[in-house]
């Protein structure tokens, strides 16, 4: 068990290498792409750059794959409410992922009343709390008080969406 | 220029009843938010900024002022009652601070804490104070191959000096310069990296890439590993001192200061060394050295003199050069430029009345930080049993309404979502979040300069040799870059003679 789950940890961090490779060839090619006459006032150019990164992520991914097939890993940051002893809980990370996502799908067309609510809401049941209607007078509270504190305080005007005209 | 009459008038601008205000925001907020877990000071700055656009460009600083300071404090507060240090400069504190609360001296623990980073941040910046304009005097006869080197110079010793891993953080720093290079090219209009989306071309925010690297990444990486058992954290009254923990604290103070606005003023600072260094020291010098491990006063009052003053030194550098080292002064810069004021040498001539009204408010907000902390240190430890699903959503929240706010476009939420994976990615992978943020405030300057430097120079390379100073700053780097190898050897040649304190604490983790 703990070597196969070792071998997979260890898989995994290769696709952080392929990760770096993909940014620098992709960095290479976009900079490739450039047409760009010669110019005196410019000998650098926008090209010069761009490759030097591309070159710097390819060279970082190649030596970071060396690094994890002989063994090396990274080490998974810590922090005050960080238990590392624990499997990654990925179902948390889907559920926060997918309020954040309806927020940005509803935010134009609804307003930021009714996504924020949505996404502190959607997060706040994603991380384990189960006191549904305090939990959901908080959103709304929180979503208006940061709509009209920009709005009055900022001047900042966010979407009001299907709530315009009522706030 | 005179110093004194510049900060006199400095002090009156900040003093004035609403920027005032401003620094007591700052400060309550940052030690609020130091306080709470997965927040830093680096993310509060980041998520205020849009907050801040309102503002007037001194109030904002004034109150990023209380929020730097304010949030060193708070994270010191976390570590010792929580013994979970949540940045690398506090792990010092938590080893003798956490066994002090443990063993019923809490209130000693927190007192020491608090007026040694008084006294070691008023130390420092009156240090910055005198020192920056001196560095101005010096950097204002730099060209642009000067620039170029020592911009270079500071991604390269932040990368290779701090972390664990060399090769992870240059990985961070990769990342980092390609995300700066999104948008349009700024002399010839070129589009790099936009993939044809016009809204690419301005390229992106730096609040958005800060907000999803701090905010959302940590949120979501908390999430993904969060404790099921909460910590305990340690009840706490009033901090006080008495006379024998007076007497055994002042002189770590002072050294711990000593130690620390030096590291920090360098372009690899940090305040990791100088912590580590300020404890080793203590140690070695203390009547008690039994105490250590079990809970020295010492112990904590020396390296958390070291980490404010090395926070003051950080400054030195990010006003007199434009040159930011750690994240904060990174996110403060992207403030700088995101009101239209240059950093960088000149900054000192066209905004000296902002300077100066920043300088001046971080001596306010130190002395802010000590009134207001002894008495509320029991309320920031209840803040401590707020509950997480409260904290982290309340932390997704606000890092969508910043970034939100910026430009009011959905699409700034879906690069969010991006870059927070990404940030999630390098939190469980260990590459440390420092570089890339540098890489992308720093990569577009140094480009600027590169071009400049090669202009002047009409293409060729030598010209980024025309300068002195940058010839000397290339062997810097060389040595930088040179050096783990060299010690590696020394090590591998001598194996039984380990050094007893290495000089470099970092150094001695590169197993890669």
């Amino acid at each position: 068990m703990t070597s196969l789950t070792t071998g997979l940890k260890g898989r995994s961090e290769l696709g952080v290498a392929l990760l770096l490779g993909a940014a620098g060839v992709m960095v290479f090619l976009d900079a490739n792409g450039l047409v760009t006459p010669y110019s005196k006032s410019d000998p650098v150019g926008p090209k010069t750059v761009p490759f030097i990164v591309a070159g710097l992520l390819v060279v970082c991914a190649v030596l970071l794959a060396i690094n994890v097939l002989r063994g090396g890993q990274g080490e998974a940051e810590g922090g005050e409410d960080v238990d590392l002893t624990h499997p990654a809980d990925w179902k948390t990370v889907l559920r926060l992922a997918g309020a954040f996502i309806l927020n940005i799908l509803l935010i134009d067309w609804a307003g930021w009343v009714i996504s924020g609510t949505i996404l502190f809401w959607g997060s706040v049941l994603a991380l384990g709390s189960r006191r549904y209607v305090r939990d959901g007078l908080i959103s709304v509270a929180l979503s208006l008080l940061t709509f009209y504190g920009f709005y009055l305080g900022l001047g900042i005007a966010l979407p009001a969406g299907l709530l315009e005209g009522i706030l | 220029m005179d110093v004194w009459s510049s900060l006199m008038d400095g002090f009156a601008t900040a003093l004035t009843p609403m920027n005032f205000l401003y620094a007591v925001i700052g400060v309550i907020l940052g030690t609020a938010v130091g306080v709470l877990p997965g927040l830093g000071p680096a993310m509060t700055v980041a998520l205020l900024l849009p907050v801040t656009y309102a503002l007037e460009p001194t109030s904002a600083f004034i109150m990023f002022a209380g929020i730097y300071y304010g949030g060193m404090y708070g994270g010191s507060t976390t570590s010792i009652l929580l013994n979970t240090p949540g940045e690398s400069s506090s792990v010092v504190t938590a080893i003798e601070g956490n066994k002090m609360a443990k063993a019923g001296r809490a209130a000693q623990a927190l007192a020491t804490a608090a007026i040694g980073s008084f006294v070691a941040g008023t130390i420092g910046t009156a240090l910055l104070a005198v020192c920056a304009p001196v560095v101005v005097k010096f950097a204002v006869s730099l060209g642009a191959p000067s620039y170029f080197a020592i911009m270079v110079l500071a991604l390269l010793a932040v990368t290779a000096v701090l972390g664990s891993s060399r090769l992870r953080g240059f990985a961070s720093l990769g990342l980092g310069l390609a995300i700066g290079l999104v948008g349009m090219d700024s002399v010839t209009g070129q589009r790099r990296l936009t993939f044809g989306q016009p809204l690419l071309a301005d390229g992106l925010d730096i609040v958005v890439v800060a907000v999803a690297i701090f905010a959302v990444g940590e949120a979501l990486w908390v999430a993904a590993h969060l404790r099921r058992t909460p910590l305990h954290a340690i009840p706490v009254g009033q901090p006080w001192m008495g006379k024998s923990d007076w007497k055994r604290s002042w002189k770590p103070w002072l050294r711990g200061t000593a130690f620390g606005f030096p590291f920090g003023a360098l372009p690899a600072g940090g305040a990791e060394i100088p912590t580590f260094l300020s404890y080793v020291t203590e140690k070695r010098l203390s009547k008690h050295p039994e105490e250590f491990g079990k809970g020295a006063i010492e112990g904590v009052a020396g390296p958390e003199a070291a980490n404010n003053a090395a926070a003051a030194g950080t400054l030195t550098p990010m006003l007199a050069l434009g040159l930011p080292t750690n994240a904060t002064a990174a996110v403060m810069l992207a403030a700088f430029t995101s009101y239209g004021i240059q950093p960088g040498p000149q900054l000192f001539e066209s905004q000296g009345p902002l300077v100066w009204a920043l300088i001046a408010s971080l001596f306010i907000g130190n002395l802010l930080l000590l009134l207001i902390n002894l008495p509320l240190a029991p309320m920031w430890a209840k803040l401590l049993q707020l509950p997480r699903p409260y904290l982290y959503a309340g932390i997704l929240f606000f890092a969508t309404l910043g970034a939100y706010s910026v430009n009011l476009q959905a699409f700034d939420l879906v690069i969010l979502l991006v870059l927070g994976a990404l940030g999630f990615m390098m939190r469980r992978f260990g590459l440390p979040v420092l570089p890339l943020i540098l890489g992308v405030i720093l990569g577009p300057r140094i480009e600027g300069q590169l071009r400049k430097t090669l202009q002047l120079s009409a293409g060729d390379p030598a010209g980024l040799l025309s300068e002195p100073i940058a010839v000397g700053i290339y062997v810097i780097i060389g040595l930088i870059l040179v050096w783990p190898f060299a010690y590696k050897l020394f090590r591998r040649s001598r194996p039984e003679r380990k050094p007893l304190v290495p000089a470099n604490s970092g150094a001695a983790d590169y197993s890669d």
